[in-house]
């Protein structure tokens, strides 16, 4: 029986004014009916035109100019635009990224699932709400027949996720296709969408095509994966023979660029040299030669065929890697010298101390006279210690409050309680002029280096404007500096003349990091400085943190979302839940044996690039969502999500009981380990669940 | 309109997936090695000059204003008295665009209104946009009660028809080019006050302008060298539209009778003067040769207006 999708050498391009992007260059792939296909790749490899090709819904400019894409043995190539419209939302369903912006925010949620009804199907209205309310509540959305009349802004992130599925699903479609339908969502949700996917995929017999940047999505989720590099297909395999036995350079590097890879060892990450290759002039040869370590003469001189000596599994490459089985950890390939790491809990004496800080941003209401009808607690009473030379984590789900303290720290906000001691001094309530002084010492990476550089400055005047300020050195010396600063962060001297936008991603954080690195402060607060990078750019940064680290001896303050980025680089972890610090410690510790539910539940929601591990996970994510800032739930904030909840949890709020000697601690009456008496002795070293 | 290069879409620069994006230059390949970098206005005006239609509008409004201002210069006629013998002649001979109702030549006529016409539209579109812009700045940076405070008497003053205001305040003050440039810029600084204050809103929360705080720097510096410089584009575009509004508001009020009175006159002034003779003949001269003046010209400046707006865009420069 033909395959339900069959792509046959497609190519699509992108014509612009001055060029013409060949976006997708001869992709071949076939989806059978019922099973999860998953493309993988970073930004700009062709993976979502490639999605929206097979719904000929191209951007301005595209055009499909080769190749056929057969769905069900009609080559949908050759349709004109009105049978197309048939084939969309009828027989092939798509969900996007963002889901607030792909609801119209004027329609009720339940009207827009029964339009794609009413379209396909010979229904009336009525009949086409009904069918609303059936696909709302088959995606798990809680009270369905009264929700189907709200509009999208009254659904929180994830429902609106499961809205934009269940529109997608309406017409029950034989192939869906998800493009990156979690990057934009926490990691509990995630977990909860990508299963809510997997499960709604047996139950219809439809196939899926997922397609995302992260591995540990697919490792779970797919069937068989394509990986895409620079619109081409660069090895496309199962799924447990793509992570044991990567034969292609590109995905062996994706791997060793993880931060997961590294997680027990702390070594350099692989970083994949330079850029992707520019699709308007595609190179002849193997495209991805200019930044193979093993690229050969050949490689340069004649391109690779998609190929394979295994049935099912195709590589294009002339010279593979990984014969052998490998498991993620085991590297085979020359590295760097390892950077050896403080495990030690408490390295240095304390650098910063934070003390039952809070921070509440008030609500208001009324144009003139703003009266104020609330507050969001952003931060409620943390407190927590960064030692000297040490890298602190501090990670959460958005809108934890995590920035939050970062921005306190750095003198963003002011808080509206506690202390901030730095140097003996109290920088919450240091005044603005002594605080401008101190603040040398802290700086701030952004996480948005784009939005966080001045665009109608030079990269000279943006570097050596904190000199400026500060009033250091003359001109000479600025320039010098500034020279030196970039040579830490590896651009290149001429970079001064540059403007933000005429560097790329990769590039513009490093300059936001030497940005935040040349007034030679001691701590650094980094703000997810790399959640917005590919996985090879992500890790490119990630080394540079660690080498400057050493180097110039700096403390960090880092801030992210993500688990694993956290635990390759801290220390210690913090986790955050809902302007809460539930749990504090050595980062192993708090990472293998986690005391707080929430911990256990986040570690426990991200996805891991190990197939096996992944789809033995027995353990639950998080359920729920998170409950609103500005009235937290009483006693323990946890407590609505929490399997573990009891009735003591809604009227007394845990305290931060210490767990090992190390001061790993967690906010819990019910944790997952037994706690050490004051005296120093612990109880019980086992885990209690 | 707006000229974009590959990938560059000012909307999707700030999200994460843009569909196409632009390669950035390649540091290692060493291509730009020593080269001297070009000032800002030989960048701008290089995408300035991309845009054929504002080389075109820019040519139109240099002519324009040698016409108006050189013209009477090297044709020289009378257009302080009145020659009833002339009146209305039709073009041709000493008069080729014709004579008015009271004997003035209609060429030279042209001039001296266009002398009016831009004159008051530059000096009231400099003193809205001054007077305008700091005061929208001002809220802006400011915030909170005093801003809603400042915007509420914006609002109100929008919130009369304009043409009453301009009505009052032309019957009120004499007529002349002097208070024609404060009885405009009153009125559209309001307009200009409100997009400066959107601007400086927007700008004050950018990511840049807090970094400023981490280095150690106050509110003078973010505001005076990223604030400003970056708000600077949007208040000279909305200048030069400004020039074109006023010479088109000037012409209303000339149209009404309320304008610059006689000998002095403006292209309204002139197309008011032509209107009572447009049903008894074809007396075309009197209507579009004011007419097109006051459309070209217009046209001309919103074209540079647009190409300004592009050239002020530092990401649409090339190096």
């Amino acid at each position: 029986m033909a395959p339900l999708l069959e792509i046959t050498n497609l190519h699509t391009e992108i014509r612009l004014r001055s060029a013409t992007v060949h976006a997708v260059d001869g992709v071949s792939l076939h989806v059978e009916a019922g099973e999860t296909l998953g493309v993988v790749g970073e930004s700009g490899c062709g993976k979502t035109i490639t999605a929206l090709s097979i719904m000929k819904l191209l951007p301005t400019g595209g055009h499909i100019t080769d190749g056929a894409i057969r769905l069900g043995g009609i080559d949908i190539t050759a349709l004109p635009e009105e049978d197309m419209r048939q084939v969309r939302g009828n027989e092939v369903g798509m969900i996007f990224q963002d889901p607030l912006t792909s609801l119209n925010p004027t329609m009720t949620v339940g009207k827009q699932i029964a339009e794609a009804v009413v379209l396909h199907r010979e229904v009336n209205r009525e009949q086409a709400m009904d069918r609303a309310v059936e696909v709302l509540d088959l995606v798990g959305m809680p009270k369905a027949r009264e929700r189907v009349n709200d509009y999208p802004h009254q659904f929180s992130g994830g429902m609106r996720q499961r809205a934009m599925i269940a529109m997608a699903l309406a017409c029950e479609p034989k192939l869906l296709i998800a493009d990156e339908p979690t990057t934009a969502l926490d990691v509990t949700i995630q977990k909860q969408i990508l299963e809510l996917i997997d499960d709604l995929r047996r139950r219809l017999g439809m196939a899926v095509i997922l397609v995302t940047h992260d591995l540990g999505v697919i490792a779970g989720r797919a069937d068989r994966v394509a990986v895409m590099y620079a619109g081409k297909i660069a090895e496309s395999t199962d799924t447990g023979t793509l992570f044991r036995n990567p034969r292609h350079p590109y995905t062996e590097a994706l791997f060793e660029s993880l931060p997961e890879s590294a997680a027990a060892t702390r070594e350099r990450l692989y970083s994949i040299p330079g850029m992707p290759p520019d699709l308007t002039k595609p190179p002849p040869a193997c495209r991805f030669a200019p930044r193979c370590r093993y690229a050969a003469d050949r490689c340069r001189a004649e391109e690779p065929q998609l190929l394979g000596d295994v049935p099912g599994h195709t590589y294009a490459c002339f010279y593979p890697v990984g014969v052998t089985e490998r498991r993620m950890g085991q590297v085979k390939a020359p590295k760097p010298e390892a950077v050896p790491m403080q495990t030690n809990g408490s390295a240095g004496p304390v650098l910063l101390s934070v003390r039952n800080l809070v921070k509440d941003f008030p609500v208001t209401k009324g144009a003139v006279l703003q009266r104020r009808v609330g507050n969001v607690s952003a931060v409620a009473d943390v407190s927590f210690d960064i030692h000297e030379g040490e890298t602190f984590g501090l990670v959460g789900e958005s809108g934890c409050g995590k920035t939050t303290i970062g921005r306190l720290i750095v003198g963003l906000d002011k808080p509206t309680g506690g202390s901030i001691w730095y140097g003996g001094k109290d920088l919450a309530r240091a005044r603005e002029r002594e605080y401008r002084r101190q603040r040398k010492d802290i700086q701030f990476m952004f996480q948005d280096s784009y939005a966080s550089l001045d665009p109608r400055m030079r990269a000279g005047a943006v570097l050596s404007e904190p000199l400026v300020v500060q009033r250091m050195g003359n001109r000479e010396q600025r320039q010098q500096k500034v020279a030196e600063m970039l040579d830490h962060v590896g651009l290149p001297r001429n970079a001064v003349e540059r403007f933000p936008h005429e560097f790329s991603g990769g590039q513009r954080q490093r300059l936001g990091f030497a940005r935040s690195l040349i007034l030679d402060p001691k701590l650094i607060v980094a703000d997810e400085p790399v959640s917005a990078l590919d996985v090879s750019i992500q890790a490119q940064v990630l080394n540079m943190m660690k080498d400057l680290q050493r180097d110039l001896s700096l403390t960090y303050l880092f801030i992210s979302h993500d688990l694993a980025v956290i635990r390759y680089l801290s220390n210690h972890i913090g986790v955050m839940y809902l302007g809460k610090l539930v749990e504090v410690g050595p980062a192993d510790e708090v990472y293998l044996t986690p005391a707080h539910p929430y911990t256990q539940g986040l570690i426990n929601s991200a996805p891991v690039p190990d197939p096996e591990e992944e789809q033995a996970k027995v353990h639950e994510g998080v359920k729920g969502e998170l409950p609103s800032a500005i009235n937290p739930p009483s006693g323990c904030r946890f407590r609505t999500r929490c399997p573990l909840a009891q009735d003591i949890c809604a009227d007394v709020e845990p305290l931060l009981t210490p767990f090992s000697l190390n001061g790993h601690q967690a906010a819990c009456h019910f944790p997952l380990q037994d706690p050490v008496t004051t005296e120093g002795s612990a109880v019980t070293g086992v885990q209690s669940s | 309109m707006t000229t974009l290069p590959p990938g560059v879409d000012p909307g999707l620069a700030h999200g994460r997936t843009a569909l196409v994006e632009a390669q950035p230059p390649d540091f290692a390949a060493g291509a730009v090695g020593a080269e001297k970098p070009r000032s800002l206005f030989a960048r701008g005006w290089e995408v300035f000059a991309q845009n054929k239609l504002a080389l075109a509008g820019l040519a139109t409004a240099v002519f324009m204003v040698l016409f108006s201002f050189v013209g009477p210069l090297i044709y020289r006629t009378d257009q302080v008295h009145v020659n009833l013998i002339n009146a209305i002649c039709p073009p041709g001979g000493a008069h080729p665009l014709g004579c008015d109702s009271v004997g003035y030549d209609v060429l030279g006529r042209l001039m001296i209104a266009g002398q009016t016409s831009l004159e008051v539209g530059a000096a009231a579109a400099f003193v809205a946009v001054v007077f305008g812009a700091l005061y929208g700045a001002i809220s802006g940076f400011i915030g909170g009660p005093v801003d809603s405070f400042l915007m509420r008497i914006v609002d109100a003053g929008l919130s009369i028809p304009y043409i009453m205001i301009l009505i009052i305040l032309a019957v009120i003050f004499a007529p002349n080019r002097v208070t024609m440039i404060f009885v405009i810029a009153a009125f559209y600084w309001l307009g200009v006050a409100r997009l400066i204050r959107g601007e400086t809103l927007s700008l004050r929360t950018r990511e840049y302008v807090q970094a400023v705080k981490v280095i150690g720097g106050g509110g003078m510096r973010a505001v005076t060298r990223h604030i400003v410089p970056n708000a600077i584009g949007t208040i000279i575009v909305q200048a030069t539209f400004a020039v074109a509004d006023s010479i088109i508001i000037l012409a209303s009020l000339g149209f009404l009778g309320l304008g610059v009175q006689a000998p002095d006159t403006d292209w309204g002034d002139m197309l008011a003067g032509g209107l009572q003779y447009l049903q008894g003949g074809n007396y075309w001269w009197l209507i579009y040769p004011a007419g097109l003046a006051i459309i070209i010209t217009c046209i001309a400046i919103n074209f540079i207006g647009d190409a300004l707006r592009d050239a002020f865009e530092t990401r649409l420069q090339r190096r």
